[in-house]
């Protein structure tokens, strides 16, 4: 028999391992008795009743055609289609986390020249970045008293450090050498930074971006259960409110596939800018 | 009148961590004129490097003045080109573009086709010519990133071209090869060359003339050999001429023994350090080189 290529290989076991999970799945789920099986005793006690339980693949599959065939309905608040409410989370995570990007490159920059800065800017960012993004959730409705605004406040908070802290190391981190060549050749502060510091250490900002891609992912599900409206977090709590588990899953499904898809994103800049020394 | 660059009463120190001050030479004072290729022989620790950064602009001396060209040095400029021990080539740029950065920076009135094509030729005259300018620094070997930057240090035309150690990391043959090709570049440019290197045969090879430097601390320029051996010089022919054995004898001596017993002394107050005139040439019989001896051990104290 021919050797297939590693990546066949590979492909191969995870079609397989997804199929062998999808049937132990929905073998698990026992099925409801049709109606004529029950007994008068069970008629009584409410067994015909349909029973909330985890719902089989095939039920979450027939879920996901009929909301992926149609994404972009809007029939009220409380129901939209899962385009629109990914849209509404995928807006808020790239506004907030564009202004993050707006402060902390710049600011990376500063801190990663001076050393200076570095040291009077260190204790603040060492106290700020460990706290929870959930955590400014009141203090941001209060101050900014619209729940719109604070949510994309919590993705600000929460993609600023590691962009902050990795723009500042990757400049520090540039090779003197480098530094010297822009020196001899008379370049100025703005053209060093561009054509020499910026491309260095661009691997590791790109990095602290990509990082920062998926906190703000992470932490928008959580931020839209709580200020409720619109979006994936909303979407996924607001059918737990109806006990439609099916839309429940599905929507982890989806969750899970954009927080991949913005994450490859990253990862192709990533590749862009990444040298061998 | 003054050499092209003058080196003037440079010194050079650094707390040495315990709260004293450590001298890594004093009054240093030494000139290079035009066109002239000079070497500056010493071992490690000596503040060689610290004099080519002094020279580059890229440090400042404790005290001292370096003029060239009639203006004192302050600052890195495109007038001194800098070739680096490890290359300094930019590693996410290609080979041409490391070398159109310079050109660039050296020429911004020059519209793009023009820098490109200088910097191609240049390239060319180093050996690089083809695809192998596309490649990246990473693609390249050693030998190969070396001739980028000696490509990208000639193609701006400095006044002063200033040479670490540029074939410290490089093989034996490698070396080679690349000397050859610095010194025909040299010779068609006739640019002004200061070079840094602890390779005795080198120097001999480069040369019009190689400043000894004794041991830090207190390190000083201590003598100044010509080399007494026409060009083109030719590695395989040089080491034929009356003169190549008598001169490397006498830098080996230097190397090997003398810097050393020289090394740590301070220099008297107000008393500049001047390196001494070294001739030596076998091949003129009625100069007998043995007579500059006194001379120098006189120096020696």
């Amino acid at each position: 028999m021919e050797k297939l290529s590693e990546n066949k290989r590979a492909a191969l076991l995870s079609v397989l391992l997804l199929l062998v999970g999808l049937f132990v799945w929905e073998l698990s789920i026992p099925a409801q008795k049709a109606v004529g099986e029950l007994t008068e005793y069970e008629l009584l006690t409410g067994g015909g009743q349909p029973k909330a339980g985890v719902p089989p693949p095939s039920q979450v599959l027939a879920k996901a055609w009929e909301q992926l065939s149609n994404p972009f309905y809007d029939a009220g608040p409380n129901d939209k289609g899962i385009g629109i409410q990914i849209g509404y989370s995928i807006y808020r995570v790239l506004t907030g986390y564009f202004l993050a990007a707006l402060i902390a490159i710049p600011l990376g920059f500063l801190i990663g020249m001076s050393r200076v800065a570095y040291k009077a800017l260190n204790p603040f960012i060492q106290v700020l970045r460990p706290i929870s993004p959930l955590a400014w959730m009141p203090l941001a409705l209060f101050i900014i008293q619209d729940s719109e605004a604070s949510a994309i406040f919590v993705i600000f908070i929460c993609s600023i450090w590691p962009m902050l802290i990795n723009t500042a190391f990757g400049v520090a981190a540039v090779r003197e050498d480098w530094v010297n060549v822009a020196r001899t050749h008379e370049l100025g502060a703005v053209k060093t930074a561009f054509t020499v510091i910026l491309p260095a250490a661009a691997p590791t900002i790109v990095t602290g971006m990509r990082i920062s891609i998926g906190i703000a992912w992470l932490v928008i599900v959580a931020a839209e259960m709580l200020v409720g409206g619109t979006g994936i977090g909303y979407y996924v709590w607001n059918e737990w409110n109806n006990l439609d588990l099916t839309s429940v899953i599905f929507s982890i499904l989806m969750i899970g596939v954009v927080g991949m898809l913005l994450d490859a994103m990253f990862g192709f800049l990533q590749r862009r800018v990444t040298y061998i020394e | 009148m003054k050499p092209f660059l003058s080196i003037d009463n440079l010194t050079q120190r650094f707390p040495d961590g315990t709260g004293g001050e450590l001298t890594v030479f004093e009054n240093a004072s030494f000139g290079v004129e035009k066109g002239e290729f000079v070497v500056i022989l010493g071992h490690s620790g000596c503040g060689k490097s610290t004099i080519m950064n002094i020279l580059a602009g890229l440090a400042e001396p404790t005290s001292g003045v370096v003029t060239m060209d009639g203006y004192e040095v302050r600052g890195p400029s495109l007038d001194r080109g800098v070739v680096f021990q490890n290359y300094s080539l930019l590693p996410w740029l290609s080979t041409l573009k490391n070398v159109t950065f310079g050109v660039a920076a050296r020429h911004p009135e020059w519209s793009r086709a023009e820098v490109a094509a200088h910097a191609t030729k240049f390239l060319a005259m180093v050996g690089l010519e083809g695809d192998v300018i596309h490649r990246k620094p990473s693609q390249l070997s050693g030998g190969m990133r070396q001739r980028v930057s000696i490509a990208r240090a000639f193609a701006n035309h400095p006044k002063l071209l200033l040479l670490d150690e540029p074939f410290g990391a490089l093989d034996a043959l490698t070396r080679g090869t690349i000397q050859d090709e610095l010194l025909k570049i040299w010779g068609q440019m006739e640019q002004t060359v200061f070079m840094i290197t602890h390779d005795i045969d080198e120097a001999i090879l480069l040369a019009d003339r190689i400043l000894l430097m004794t041991n830090g601390p207190f390190a000083r320029v201590a003598e100044s050999v010509e080399i007494t051996i026409p060009r083109p010089r030719n590695r395989t022919e040089i080491i034929e001429h009356p003169n190549y054995y008598a001169i490397r004898n006498h830098l080996v001596q230097f190397l090997g023994k003398r810097s050393k017993e020289m090394s740590g002394q301070p220099t008297e107050a107000g008393k500049t350090n001047r390196p001494v005139p070294v001739r030596i040439d076998k091949s003129e019989p009625a100069d007998d080189p043995e007579d500059r001896r006194p001379a120098l051990s006189a120096v020696n104290g």
